[in-house]
């Protein structure tokens, strides 16, 4: 297993700060906005962009939530070999004729997304829904499913894996491409 | 680890720690689904399961097919009375002209113990047992374990106490199995002729008198008795048993710490327990019907993804 770096700390940390000015330019103040993180990893990037909203950019009362997507997965009894245990779901806000914006650290086959976008209408009709990935895996889609932000596009192969580390949990930030060895 | 160590959930001695742990944790996610807006996920949608009941049930029924429906499962429903084993079907043929409709699981209530494991032993399902006769009744075991780890937060050191008629039940064993495993204390409390004399066997406290139980208890999981069971007289009375084992309010403030009080229903009132107790703060019936949805969704859930579809499933 070859490990390399392609995101360093502070590239992340601009990338994020990136993103956090598109979320402001296009959602201004919040009022009518939910930022949902898709567990177990979009929760990481949810926490890291409010608290630079928070903190770096005076943004307050952010609506947030966790969404997770399991009973929602299209590869029940497909999937072998790792096995999934669900995660917290903690929507307390009416989403209804609210903006959501999903949040999850990387973009891949779409169809997490497509789980995300059917699981989060159990909770009532959005007024619109958006989709910001941290990483984008580009030309590996299986749904048509696109980003509305991304902090990164990556280029990479189904045998590669792509990989956030932060330092709250991981004790760095960085993204990491995982070669299998050859 | 997260997938089950079983194929089909036919009792509590099957399963190990880690199993229970997680049938409970999934339960946790469910609890969270029944209550939003839409109540119900598309997770089971290929999936069919019979409810075979060959003996009365009226909430557990009701409690599995809610459960089965909030996941999207196609559910048919079967009771002996208006069946063909009136008419000298066996087991066996009945449950397979049934799985020839292409069903992949089976929950069952039947009045032989055993009944499941044989089921499981000959057809090609998933089998879930919802009672046999006196011997275990898994899913009622465990939404009982979910309960008092949402009431005192873990089962790890918790003292139980299960009074009332244990010979006759079901959920008394399957009780006692499931929280020996995650670690709690068991006592069980009833007249002598209502515990049956190998119970010290499974490492539980037998005691007969109900002060004691309380004043020693977190838990206390008060059982029915079971006339229906009964074909001698296990006691005088009915008002002797109320008199005896029958718990009041006046029981409850005489403590010095507030327990926590459960019952498997249906309730006799005023008989095992008086409608002050069952409708007090102190009470979590209600909830343990609730959290018998999530729990049973868990299971089936669990179960069903045991059923890879590469395996021609």
């Amino acid at each position: 297993m070859i490990k390399r770096e392609i995101i360093d700390a502070r590239e992340l940390n601009i990338a994020l700060n990136r993103l956090c000015c598109k979320l402001i330019e296009n959602h201004g103040d919040f009022t009518n906005t939910i930022l949902v993180g898709l567990q177990p990893r979009g929760v990481q990037v949810l926490d890291r962009l409010v608290r630079l909203l928070e903190e770096g950019y005076g943004v307050e009362g952010i609506r947030t939530g966790a969404l997770d997507i399991t009973f929602y997965r299209d590869d029940f009894r497909r999937r072998t070999g790792e096995h999934l245990q669900a995660n917290t779901t903690r929507i307390d806000h009416l989403v209804e004729d609210q903006k959501l914006v999903f949040i999850d650290d990387v973009l891949y086959t779409g169809r997490s997304i497509r789980a995300a976008m059917d699981a989060i209408l159990s909770y009532g009709r959005p007024a619109k829904m958006e989709l910001l990935t941290l990483i984008d895996r580009r030309f590996s889609r299986d749904l048509p499913i696109q980003p509305d932000y991304k902090g990164r596009q990556v280029d990479s192969i189904a045998s590669q894996r792509v990989e956030v580390l932060w330092e709250e949990v991981d004790g760095r930030d960085a993204v990491l491409i995982t070669e299998p060895n050859s | 680890m997260s997938e089950l160590s079983v194929n089909h959930l036919l009792g509590i001695k099957h399963l190990n720690a880690e199993d229970i742990q997680l049938i409970l944790d999934t339960a946790t996610q469910f609890k969270e689904v029944i209550n939003r807006p839409i109540k119900k996920v598309p997770t089971l949608r290929d999936i069919t399961i019979a409810n075979l009941f060959f003996e009365n049930s009226t909430r557990t029924r009701l409690s599995f097919e809610l459960a089965e429906k909030r996941l999207s499962a196609d559910v048919i429903n079967f009771s002996a009375a208006s069946s063909s084993v009136k008419k000298g079907e066996t087991l066996i043929d009945t449950v397979n002209n049934i799985l020839a409709m292409k069903v992949d699981m089976v929950v069952m209530r039947h009045p032989n113990p055993g009944a499941g494991e044989f089921l499981a032993q000959h057809v090609d399902a998933s089998i879930v047992n919802a009672g046999d006769g006196a011997h275990e009744h898994p899913t009622q075991a465990l939404l009982d374990a979910f309960s008092i780890r949402e009431a005192l937060g873990t089962l790890k050191g918790t003292k139980v106490a299960i009074i009332g008629d244990i010979v006759h039940s079901r959920v008394a064993l399957s009780n006692v199995l499931l929280l020996k495993k995650m670690g709690a204390e068991v006592m069980v409390c009833g007249p002598t002729t209502l515990v049956p004399k190998h119970m010290h066997t499974l490492g539980v406290r037998i005691e007969h008198n109900l002060q004691t139980a309380i004043e020693w208890c977190d838990v206390a999981n008060m059982l029915r008795v079971q006339h229906e069971r009964q074909d001698i007289n296990h006691f005088p009375s009915i008002a002797e048993y109320r008199a005896q084992y029958g718990l009041t309010m006046d029981h409850l403030d005489a403590l010095e710490k507030p327990i926590v009080i459960m019952h498997p229903g249906p309730i006799n009132r005023g008989v095992e327990i008086t409608s002050e107790v069952a409708d007090s703060k102190h009470s979590v019936i209600l909830d343990q019907v609730q959290n018998g949805v999530a729990i049973r969704m868990a299971v089936l859930y669990l179960l069903a993804e045991k059923r890879k579809l590469n395996n021609g499933k």
